[in-house]
């Protein structure tokens, strides 16, 4: 590593060997970038994985444009819509078909624990709105009570969820209805529940009562092809008598519930902060383990100061320093963060997992952090006065 | 002879701290000393002598007085210009101040690389030579925790010569030798200054060095009270 090093720096990798020369002080220095990189990774990990679980209903639809009450922040909250909307917008000449989408949590109560299941109502005479993969399985959702399980329910044994099939079709009470599951389909827990199940509208209507076909929860639109999504929001917004709904195109919807988990939500806030952290802690480690080296070798730095050495080669024996710490922290970091994300991941099946994006990101904030600390550091360096060796 | 002197000091004084503790160092202080000369410099604690081969040594900021080295007027000079200066310099120190982390002949080798030269094995080689010439052949890959204080003390000494610096500036170099080591010390600089124009100016009282030096100034209370073959 040392010859490399020398190779590479056309000088002997003083930094290098200072940060070596105690292996304890030096391992301890590797744990503790290693430690907030850890920190960051699980931080990042969480904050993805609420990107990817607030997103991933999304996929579970093909629409282009979404109507939906003026408090609906997100997907799940939010009051009705009147289907008398959907008629008004299918009047636009380019939107060519609209459906009803209504979304309620069902409680599956099990032997061991009850799993909450966001269930959405769709009209499965209108496969077009589903994702092709669901689409497919859609027409079983014509019978009445029939439902598709979300087959990465958390709580669910894998094994029961892949016995779920049309031949062999799982039933469950809910409120003294009888849901009778004829197959799967890809999803995952999230942070409002455990997984998902798609249902038709008249099955929802027929497991909440209270809840009125003229009243879904979103409206889905399909425009022309070739149509552009924003003007015909536009249009739809002059067209619609109730001028308080928000009527935006599906992509946008899907944005602005992340921009609404990441920044309005305690847990988007508090998952962000623990991002912010866990880089500190890295600039603290950094900064302590480069200016105490520095304080450790005045002498030695003042003696080559008098030998002539300019500033310039400090500053860059203390960013090599940093830099090493940076890089040999990140890879013991990234084993530990991706090993924690996918066990967490496992367990609680929310998208937990590392990322090449992560990586990349976390790699280069380490880089980033741990020449800015050493940049500091190299404050201290103003104290190593040639004239006070003699 | 003044023309070709690498140190030429005139009317040089020198104060530190500010104010009412404010204190005069020294006192018009002239000093001319030649190439490839053995100066000693000698007095007592407190006499200035440190302050002359700071000042020399471009370590300090001359405050008032002309301090000309190898041709450069120090005072007003920019830090760059200084740090150039330095480069032609050897400085010895009383405490050796070798690298912890840096092997004997890494740390000799540091004092090559101040002159913007690789650590190759042209490199490597002066670096053992000036070890193996304070008989340190057998050690240049120790650590300094590994070597006992004449040693280190001779690491430094070798770490100053290998770059062939045009002046050697040396506080009590000797002081952690036996004598034997301090001789041959002595002999290196000497042999240096004949064969190189290599020029010494040493703060010392050790009395075998004494002996052998070309001239002896004696400084007191900030003046030069004696100089033994005074110059300009």
């Amino acid at each position: 590593m040392s010859r490399l090093l020398s190779r590479l720096f056309g000088r002997l990798p003083i930094g290098w060997l200072q940060l070596t020369h105690s292996k304890t002080r030096f391992a301890s220095a590797i744990a503790g970038v290693a430690f907030a990189n850890v920190l960051v990774f699980v931080q990042l990990g969480i904050m993805n994985s609420m990107a990817s679980a607030t997103l991933r209903p999304y996929a579970f639809f093909q629409a282009d444009i979404m109507i939906s009450a003026p408090d609906a922040n997100t997907l799940t909250e939010g009051g009705n819509v009147a289907r008398q909307w959907l008629l008004q917008a299918l009047a636009d000449p380019e939107v060519t078909a609209g459906m009803g989408l209504f979304i309620a949590n069902v409680t599956w109560q099990r032997a061991d624990k009850a799993l909450v299941l966001t269930t959405f109502g769709i009209d499965p005479a209108l496969p077009g709105f589903l994702d092709p993969a669901i689409a497919a399985k859609a027409q079983v959702l014509e019978l009445q009570n029939a439902g598709l399980l979300d087959r990465f329910t958390r709580g669910l044994p894998r094994d029961e969820a892949a016995a779920i099939r049309p031949q062999t079709p799982l039933t469950f009470e809910v409120s003294g209805d009888t849901v009778t599951l004829h197959d799967t389909f890809a999803g995952g827990g999230g942070f409002g529940g455990d997984g998902y199940m798609m249902v038709s509208d008249q099955t929802f209507l027929t497991l909440f009562p209270a809840r009125r076909s003229a009243a879904p929860d979103h409206i889905l639109l399909k425009i022309a092809p070739g149509a552009d999504p924003e003007r015909v929001v536009t249009r739809l917004g002059a067209l619609i008598s109730d001028k308080s709904l928000r009527i935006r195109t599906f992509e946008a919807a899907a944005d602005e519930d992340l921009t609404y988990q990441q920044t309005k939500r305690p847990t988007g806030i508090i998952f962000g902060f623990g991002v912010v952290i866990g880089v500190l802690v890295g600039l603290v480690i950094v900064y302590q383990v480069l200016s105490t080296d520095v304080a450790d070798h005045l002498r030695e730095y003042a003696t080559f100061k008098a030998m002539g050495y300019p500033q310039t080669f400090f500053l860059g024996v203390v960013l090599e320093e940093a830099l090493i710490l940076g890089v040999l922290g990140f890879v013991p970091g990234f084993v530990v963060g991706t090993t924690i994300l996918t066990v967490m991941g496992r367990v609680t099946t929310l998208p937990l997992q590392m990322t090449a994006s992560m990586a990349i990101t976390v790699f280069i904030g380490t880089i980033v952090f741990s020449t800015l600390s050493g940049a500091i550091a190299t404050r201290r360096l103003a104290a190593a006065d040639p004239a006070d060796l003699f | 002879m003044t023309e070709d002197a690498p140190v030429v000091a005139r009317g040089v004084n020198h104060w530190f701290g500010a104010g009412e503790v404010r204190k005069q160092a020294l006192h018009d202080v002239t000093l001319t000393i030649p190439r490839g000369s053995f100066t000693a410099l000698v007095g007592p604690s407190g006499s200035g002598k440190t302050t002359v081969l700071t000042l020399v040594g471009c370590l300090r900021e001359v405050q008032d007085g002309s301090v000309r080295l190898l041709g450069h007027e120090l005072k007003g000079a920019r830090s760059d210009a200084l740090i150039a200066l330095r480069r032609r310099l050897g400085f010895i120190f009383q405490a050796h101040n070798l690298h912890e982390s840096l092997t004997a002949i890494e740390n000799v080798l540091m004092g090559l690389m101040v002159h913007g030269r690789a650590d190759g094995p042209t490199e490597r080689a002066a670096a053992a030579h000036a070890l193996t010439l304070f008989g340190l052949a057998d050690r240049m890959d120790y650590l300094p925790a590994n070597l006992s204080g004449g040693q280190k003390q001779r690491v430094a000494i070798a770490r100053a010569l290998v770059g062939n610096p045009d002046l050697i500036l040396a506080d009590e170099p000797t002081a952690a030798l036996d004598r034997e080591s301090g001789l041959n010390v002595v002999d290196v600089l000497k042999r240096l200054g004949q064969t190189r124009g290599t020029t010494t100016l040493m703060v010392t009282h050790d009395n075998r060095i004494l002996d052998r030096a070309d001239r002896i100034v004696t400084l007191e209370d900030g003046r030069i009270v004696a100089d033994s073959a005074p110059v300009g």
